[in-house]
């Protein structure tokens, strides 16, 4: 390896340009995983509602319409963008980019086993979080953008939905940072492996339910997808949009929801861990890779997004709030202190 | 606060439909927004206006019979019934008792198959999409019952001035029976994925909310008017065809809000199920055309087109007798006869309320005003009492309970 490298000489910027290329090709791979990811948790949200729903889903391209997803993105990325002629422009062509932008830029900070992250920040909690409402500028600029009314309800809509539930969100994730005494993602899970069961989902299940709530809410997904109701207001915010554009959109709701499930999974799951008596009672299970773990997690939780889509009707737009804010966020907040006295007293 | 008094803020018009996922059909809704607050709420119909009513004027009236199927094509049975059961009484003609049977079979299970797509369209508009799913599986097997008797299966024109066009067989009947048998439970398939479930009990619940005296003014009719604790069914008050002698009840709610609506029509299915249990244990033989019928009569045997017979071998001369009979045109249909002036109005319980007729005879054997009193039409009428003060979501859920399609309301 450091043959290979030599060619970069020796000193300090060596070293720097070393870990540079290091950087960029961890980039290129987790984005390009992700994207597969992304692809395929399209054909398995497809397939799972579809047995739920009595029939097969995609069929006809590829065996099993394996090939689906791809045929997907390939029409997509021909299609005509259309702009409509009284929108406006910079703001209509910028939206899609800052979901893409935001939902991928929080991949950084996302340890996918124990030696395979791109960032190791103390904030990483913070940054994720900061991230996730970052997404919901996509939303309001898109709203705003498209001069349409549909979309401007969408928009305003999504508003007033991630500013409530981004503060349950916060709380739920709060009281984890309490128990861990870190906000280092990586810290986190390693706080987990002190207990025997491993993970935070027992000692703060009120917060993982407030969490797992708000994430549907945060990720515009049923029943809390009021913003692209489609009953109501067409598609939502993305109403106007069409091709490459759309597909961004797209692309940036199922990272959001891969990110989430990512959030869910380091927090309350121990990531890439196995709770320590089950590695105890069953030794082997201590020599599968980490990655496994976590993407079985991770898919998990993915599951129970379609599994929720598939099975309840769409909430009313005051109802959400008062779900939010009279239900959610007391319980988050009584979860807090409840946590923060039980760790100050032991 | 002060700087709320200053603010003009001005009402968002929206227009919902004709074009809308929603909207069932080409429903027109404009709406003032105050926020999610609809502020007015103005329906328009007319999208699909196909001059039912005049067609029906330039032709007799076994040939106006196909256009009846046309007004609501997810329950055309019902429709046809109507117009039949109207003719029929301007005509004077006495329907055989196993017609009247096999229509109330008929009539039944397309109210069945009416709800399951109300049920399906109304439970995707609040956004739980399985139950549409789940349903529209269970309607395959009404369709197939219609063309296992008359081969067509949505618009079907099965029922005839008279009686019905064509026997049920033996295999009819059985499949009907198994239907019957198995429906109960599918129902309860519905109820569990949506009955239980908070989120629609919040949308359903204390929505759309119609007083008895407000529904009965507004001229409602159907499961929409029952909703609101009127006991008023055509079915019971004027009984028609085998109503009469079948035990049913009328299932009625007490609120009148979008969930007691959605109540009553789950409680049709179990009712329309139990008669058409009853009819067909109670099928009498016979006739299932009566003589006076105007018109074709369609030959006894398979309902689908049997295969053509091989032509008969050139070396015998002169063709079979069979072979020339069918090779002979059918003789032109007769005029029917028609009584010099008359007026008649007979209204019939379709799935989606009272379906009026009202014909006025000169004699020519063509009705000189044919009218259709559609009850899609009137419920539509009721939207802007039902949405105005409610939020964006219950529009939509408005509209699902009322059940109308827009073949029917604009004609």
């Amino acid at each position: 390896m450091n043959e290979l490298l030599g060619v970069f000489g020796s000193g300090p910027t060596a070293t720097f340009l070393i870990e540079l290329l290091i950087i960029i090709v961890k980039i290129a791979v987790i984005i390009a995983i992700t994207m597969l990811h992304v692809a395929y948790a399209t054909y398995f949200e497809r397939k799972v509602i579809g047995h739920m729903q009595v029939r097969l889903g995609p069929m006809r391209v590829g065996p099993h319409g394996l090939l689906q997803p791809i045929a997907d993105g390939v029409k997509l990325f021909f299609k005509e963008d259309i702009i409509p002629a009284q929108a406006d422009r910079p703001v209509f062509q910028i939206a899609p980019f800052v979901a893409i932008f935001a939902t991928l830029s929080s991949l950084a900070v996302i340890p996918f086993f124990d030696l395979f992250y791109l960032a190791n920040i103390n904030i990483g909690l913070l940054y994720l979080l900061a991230m996730s409402g970052l997404a919901a500028y996509s939303l309001i600029m898109s709203g705003w953008g498209s001069n349409s009314k549909y979309s401007f309800l969408g928009g305003l809509r999504s508003t007033a939905q991630v500013i409530s539930y981004e503060i349950a969100l916060a709380f739920s994730l709060v009281s984890v940072m309490i128990m861990a005494g870190s906000m280092n993602l990586i810290e986190i899970v390693m706080a987990q492996q002190e207990y025997w069961y491993g993970m935070y989902l027992v000692p703060q299940i009120v917060a993982y339910i407030v969490f797992l709530i708000a994430m549907l809410a945060e990720t515009n997904r049923t029943p809390f997808d009021l913003p692209e109701a489609e009953s109501e207001l067409v598609a939502g915010y993305f109403t106007e949009y069409s091709g490459m554009r759309f597909a961004l959109f797209f692309l940036g709701e199922y990272v959001g929801m891969i990110v989430m499930s990512s959030i869910a999974v380091v927090c309350f799951w121990g990531g890439w861990t196995l709770p320590p008596i089950v590695v105890k009672l069953i030794p082997p299970l201590a020599a599968v890779p980490g990655i496994i773990w976590f993407i079985l997690k991770v898919y998990i939780h993915i599951f129970f997004f379609y599994w929720i889509r598939a099975t309840v009707p769409r909430y009313r737009y005051d109802k959400l709030m008062a779900l939010g804010w009279k239900i959610l966020i007391p319980v988050a907040l009584a979860n807090v202190i409840a946590t923060a006295l039980v760790k100050f007293i032991f | 606060m002060a700087a709320t008094k200053d603010l003009k803020t001005k009402t968002l018009s929206i227009n919902m439909g004709p074009q809308h996922p929603a909207t069932h059909g080409v429903l027109r809704l404009v709406l003032e927004l105050d926020g999610e607050t609809v502020v007015k709420c103005k329906p328009y119909v007319g999208y699909l206006h196909r001059g039912t009513e005049k067609l029906g004027e330039n032709r007799t009236y076994p040939m106006a019979l196909p256009l009846s199927d046309r007004l609501d094509y997810v329950s055309s049975m019902a429709n046809n019934i109507g117009f039949c059961v109207a003719v029929e009484k301007l005509l004077g003609i006495e329907v055989p008792e196993r017609a009247k049977y096999i229509r109330t079979i008929m009539a039944e299970l397309t109210r069945i198959a009416n709800h399951i797509v109300w049920i399906a369209t109304h439970a995707l508009d609040i956004g739980a999409m399985t139950v549409f799913l789940y349903s529209m599986r269970d309607r395959e097997w009404i369709l197939e019952l219609f063309e296992m008797a008359c081969g067509a299966r949505l618009t079907v024109t099965y029922p005839r001035i008279g009686g019905v066009r064509a026997d049920v067989d033996q295999e009819f009947l059985d499949h009907c029976y198994k239907f019957t048998e198995a429906f109960p439970k599918l129902v309860e398939q519905y109820e569990t994925l949506i009955d239980q479930n908070r989120i629609w009990l919040q949308r359903t619940k204390g929505i759309g909310v119609l007083s008895a005296e407000e529904a009965i003014n507004w001229g409602l009719t159907g499961p929409t008017l029952r909703g609101s604790g009127v006991p008023y069914d055509v079915r019971k008050f004027a009984p028609y065809d085998a109503y009469d002698k079948v035990q049913f009840e009328v299932p009625v709610g007490k609120a009148g809000d979008v969930y007691d609506r959605y109540r009553c029509r789950m409680e049709e299915f179990r009712q329309s199920n139990s008669i058409i249990r009853q009819c067909l244990e109670k099928l009498p033989g016979g006739l299932v055309l009566s003589p006076d019928a105007p018109g074709y009569e369609l030959a006894a045997g398979p309902r689908k087109k049997p295969a053509p017979p091989a032509p008969p071998p050139k070396a015998e001369g002169a063709p079979a007798p069979d072979a020339a009979q069918a090779a002979a045109p059918p003789p032109p249909p007769p005029e029917p006869p028609a009584p010099a002036f008359e007026e008649v109005y007979v209204a019939t319980e379709v799935p989606k309320g009272e379906l009026g007729f009202y014909f006025i005879s000169d004699g020519t054997g063509k009705p000189y005003r044919m009218r259709i009193r559609s009850p899609s039409y009137v419920h539509a009428s009721v939207l802007p009492r039902m949405c105005e003060g409610s939020l964006v979501a219950d529009v939509i859920a408005n509209i699902g309970s009322i059940d109308i399609v827009l073949g029917e309301c604009d004609r």
